[in-house]
């Protein structure tokens, strides 16, 4: 652990990318004291300050309605994060146990998990979340729920060709020989060696669950106001290009710090744990 | 007196890594005379493949690796050359045979667009249907009679003897002075890499190529080599003819290595404690086989 | 039969499961969600006995399974309903508006290759140095913003700040140019217009390159990382000893295995693009799918939405058809042996 952080630290790139995600978790999680408008989250209408150009105390400028730009930004990270926290968190052990039966059993069950899989990952992962968004309501919970039937054919994609490696290996053989049980094989000796991989993929998501996040909200498919989200702020703040260009730059730089940020780090994770791209 | 075709001189090699310099060769000498053949015998980790790679110039290149010595190739100092002048020297003046010949030929390229492609080396402006033809009768050379299937293949359709023929006809193709053959065919069975190598002998003897032979099978070193140097961790600790080396071998360690050959199973690699005398005793030099000394 | 027709043949048989597969999902979703689609669709205001016409004509009370079934039989006769929003067919819509998406995102897919590839090549070649840095820090920049922002960026400096672009549409209103194709680089190179075709491909930079760049970032990074391994195997080693030029070792013997894993990862990328060109049709007010789309969706009309994701879907398996094809054209191993 020490060691990794030490590595992390020395190289420039993956130095940067922990400083980002600092920034980023930081400023989700302190939100309320960061922020110089915290009221400024919700439906608040302040016209004598109505669309200002970036300057003191409007760091990044107010919207239309004299709201502080800074402190949406600010709000709209802890609510990306949280929603990218809460879909990992049901994607990644659905998708992890599909791929490690099915790589695992093999025969008919991997036939057709594997199919159903296919069928996931043949409809393009925005245009999936679209369509269930826009029959469902749009509200964050149902935004979670589409962005989370649209990831976990992707870890169990991950982990059912790790799973089928593995499988050779002498160490799996070897457990099956002494008379394991199926469950402890694929929970206790398959499933920690894809660790890493899930690990490394998970940072790197945390990135891009935010990133289709704001895609939905931008398309009017995600979060609604007046709860603050960086997509809805691009998509509102491109009507008024390019003379109030704060509304869009800096909203979607914020999206881009995030994820690229998060990038960086998974980079530096798959470098460190020896995981293959 | 003509220079010797290979001349090293006091070779050190050290690679940076984070805990400092680490030296692998510790100042090793050796020299191969016009068309003779002579092996460098240790076992994995010894050095002996670095210090073909070190010949070709392709360790240079590694931004961790330091090497320090004199190389001469047909008297000709390697480290006064210019970066373009050495590069020109590979594969035309020198070349070079791997282990594993199956995956050291390009999967995805036919046998005759990658024999065009060494036979450039030395002609640049040759035709395919000219090094077509020059590689037909290269593959006859080594006994390959249906060259036209051959160089229509792949290397994944043939067999790894095929391959190593085909390697040792590629190596030979613009007739080099050199050649370093890396544990030639030490991937394959061993009846057929004993054909192969005696079918290089054969090819070596005729072209008068001079070999370095890198191999850590004591057996197919007795059969191919004039002469053999002994290295181990980084050190060459015995020199001498084969027949005087395989006669009388005199370093602890060559005895180490000779009393290991027949043992298939089990005894593994011989080891020399680094607390004991012999692991300090000094470099054997067997009757006439001075290293010559430089021009200058 | 030779290995790539069975191939083929085998990819088209999987595709189809798979394309039914998804018919499935879709059509499932669409139905099981909360609500009454023929009193979404009819409003508020509609009586019941309209309601009940709509559901009767849409098979709405007989069972899942038979709807399906009408569902399907009608899609074999390449009836996907009537749209409840344009009140047309919707394969009439579909027509419409697929062809200048298409057109985007071809030349997108164009520019992700042509771009993405050779600047992995390069990064491998000079890996550890700084063309190798740079490269990898503008990829990874480039996949990390989704390309709504890139469009909004592009668009604000190089049509905005600096206008070398047109701001929106794809083509200046002066040309009038008859559709045969739907694609318009094609149509105005069939009317004989040199000018219209100009004018119709400077439209298509920004928003072709703003969709691409998540994609290039994708395609250089892995063909970075597939080269790097590549370079570590033996015939690299090979082709040094024997002098090859360092550009012709890049650019022949190592790129060319490494391209064999790319490929299938980039075919799958295409979904991304797929996916992508909604954010960007919206920026550029681009006349595709995307403004259909979204509005069919925000509409629930249910005939609309699974016939665009069907669509989308069966381009998408129809993508990775072809770079199935591509990579056993140059992958000898499948094009020669006898198993797959």
């Amino acid at each position: 652990m020490k060691r990794t952080a030490a590595i992390l630290i020395a190289n420039p790139l993956s130095a940067l990318g922990v400083a980002l995600v600092a920034l980023v978790v930081l400023s989700a999680v302190f939100a309320d004291f960061i922020a110089p408008f915290p009221e400024h989250r919700g439906a608040v209408v302040d016209f004598a300050n109505f669309n200002k150009a970036p300057g003191w105390p409007y760091l990044f400028g107010t919207d239309l309605v004299g709201r502080d730009l800074f402190s949406r930004v600010i709000y709209a990270y802890r609510i990306s994060l949280m929603l990218g926290i809460v879909v990992l968190a049901i994607a990644v052990p659905i998708g992890v146990t599909i791929g490690l039966v099915a790589g695992y059993f093999g025969g008919w069950t991997e036939a057709v998990l594997m199919r159903i899989t296919d069928v996931f990952l043949s409809i393009p992962p925005l245009v999936l979340a679209m369509s269930m968004m826009g029959l469902l309501e749009p509200t964050l919970t149902n935004g979670m729920l589409a962005v989370t039937a649209m990831w976990w054919p992707w870890y169990t994609r991950l982990v059912y060709n790790l799973t089928r490696g593995e499988k050779e290996e002498g160490y799996v053989l070897a457990a099956e020989v002494i008379g394991a049980s199926r469950l402890h094989v694929v929970f206790r000796e398959i499933l920690p060696n894809c660790v890493p991989a899930v690990l490394t993929k998970m940072t790197l998501d945390l990135g891009f669950v935010i990133l289709i996040a704001s895609s939905l909200s931008f398309l009017g498919l995600g979060v609604q106001p007046p709860t603050p989200d960086l997509g809805s702020m691009v998509a509102d703040g491109a009507k008024y290009l390019p003379d109030s260009w704060w509304l869009t730059v800096f909203p979607g730089m914020a999206i881009l710090i995030a994820v690229f940020g998060f990038n960086l780090l998974g980079d530096a994770l798959r470098e460190i744990l020896g995981v293959d791209q | 007196m003509t220079p010797p075709t290979l001349r090293i001189r006091d070779l050190h090699l050290s690679f940076k890594t984070y805990s400092g310099l680490i030296e692998v060769l510790h100042g090793i000498s050796l020299h191969i005379r016009r068309g003779e053949r002579v092996a460098l015998v240790g076992e994995s980790g010894s050095g002996k493949s670095v210090t073909a790679r070190i010949i070709l110039g392709l360790l240079q290149t590694l931004r961790s690796a330091r090497v320090d010595g004199l190389v001469e190739f047909e008297g000709q100092d390697l480290e006064a050359l210019s970066w373009r002048q050495r590069h020109r020297l590979r594969g035309t003046r020198m070349s070079m045979i791997f282990q594993d010949p199956t995956s050291s030929l390009n999967p995805v390229y036919r046998i005759g667009e990658q024999f065009h492609e060494v036979l450039r080396r030395a002609d640049a402006a040759i035709t395919r249907e000219a090094a077509d033809a020059r590689a037909a009768r290269l593959l006859e050379d080594v006994s390959i009679a249906e060259s036209a299937r051959v160089l229509e293949s792949y290397p994944f359709q043939l067999s790894g003897g095929m391959n190593q023929r085909v390697m040792i006809a590629m190596a030979l193709a613009n007739e080099p002075s050199l050649l370093i053959a890396d544990e030639p065919g030490t991937a394959l069975d061993v009846t057929v890499q004993a054909q192969t190598l005696s079918l290089m002998r054969d090819l070596v003897i005729e072209h008068n190529t001079a070999v370095l032979f890198i191999s850590h099978n004591l057996g197919v070193v007795r059969e191919f080599a004039d002469r053999v140097y002994v290295i181990y961790k980084g050190r060459i600790v015995e020199h001498g003819t084969a027949e005087a080396l395989f006669e009388d071998p005199r370093h602890p360690y060559t005895r180490a290595l000779m009393r290991a050959i027949p043992r298939i199973t089990g005894g593994g690699i011989p080891e020399i404690e680094d607390t004991s005398d012999d692991y300090y005793a000094p470099l054997v030099v067997h009757e006439g086989c001075g290293e010559p000394e430089g021009a200058r | 039969m030779s290995p790539v027709v069975r191939l083929i043949l085998k990819r088209l048989g999987i595709s189809l499961i798979v394309l039914v597969g998804v018919s499935m999902l879709i059509f499932a979703i669409a139905r099981v969600i909360p609500g009454d689609p023929a009193r979404i669709a009819l409003g508020p205001n509609a009586s019941a006995e309209q309601v009940e016409a709509l559901r009767e004509r849409l098979h709405l009370d007989e069972p899942l399974p038979l709807q399906y079934a009408y569902f399907i039989a009608d899609l074999a006769q390449g009836d996907l309903g009537v749209s409840l929003y344009t009140n047309r067919p919707v394969t009439t819509d579909i027509a419409q508006f697929l062809p200048a998406t298409l057109e985007l995102i071809i030349v997108a897919g164009l520019m992700m290759i042509m771009i993405g590839l050779p600047l992995g090549v390069l990064s491998a070649r000079y890996r550890g140095a700084w063309p190798d840095n740079a490269i990898r820090i503008v990829a990874m920049l480039g996949v990390s913003a989704p390309s709504f922002v890139w469009a909004v960026i592009l668009m604000l400096i190089f049509a905005f700040f600096l206008p070398l672009f047109p701001i929106a549409g794809r083509i200046a209103d002066s040309f009038s140019v008859p559709s045969v194709t739907g694609f318009l680089l094609i149509d105005t190179l069939l009317a004989g217009d040199i000018r219209a075709f100009g004018n119709a491909a400077w439209h298509l930079v920004l928003p072709a390159f703003a969709l691409a760049l998540s994609g290039i970032g994708q395609a250089a990074r892995l063909t970075r990382a597939n080269m790097v391994e590549t370079y570590d195997r033996p015939f690299i080693e090979m082709a040094r000893s024997y002098g090859f030029p360092e550009r012709r070792i890049a650019n022949r013997y190592a790129f060319r295995p490494s391209l064999i894993p790319s490929l299938t990862i980039i075919g799958l990328d295409f979904a991304a693009l797929l996916g992508n060109a909604f954010l960007v049709e919206a920026v550029f007010a681009w006349p595709g799918l995307s403004r259909y789309g979204v509005a069919v969706i925000l509409r629930k009309d249910l005939n609309a939405i699974v016939g665009t994701v069907l669509i989308i879907s069966a381009m998408f398996l129809i993508v990775n058809i072809v770079v199935d094809l591509l990579i056993a054209l140059i992958n000898p191993r499948i094009r020669l042996s006898q198993r797959s």
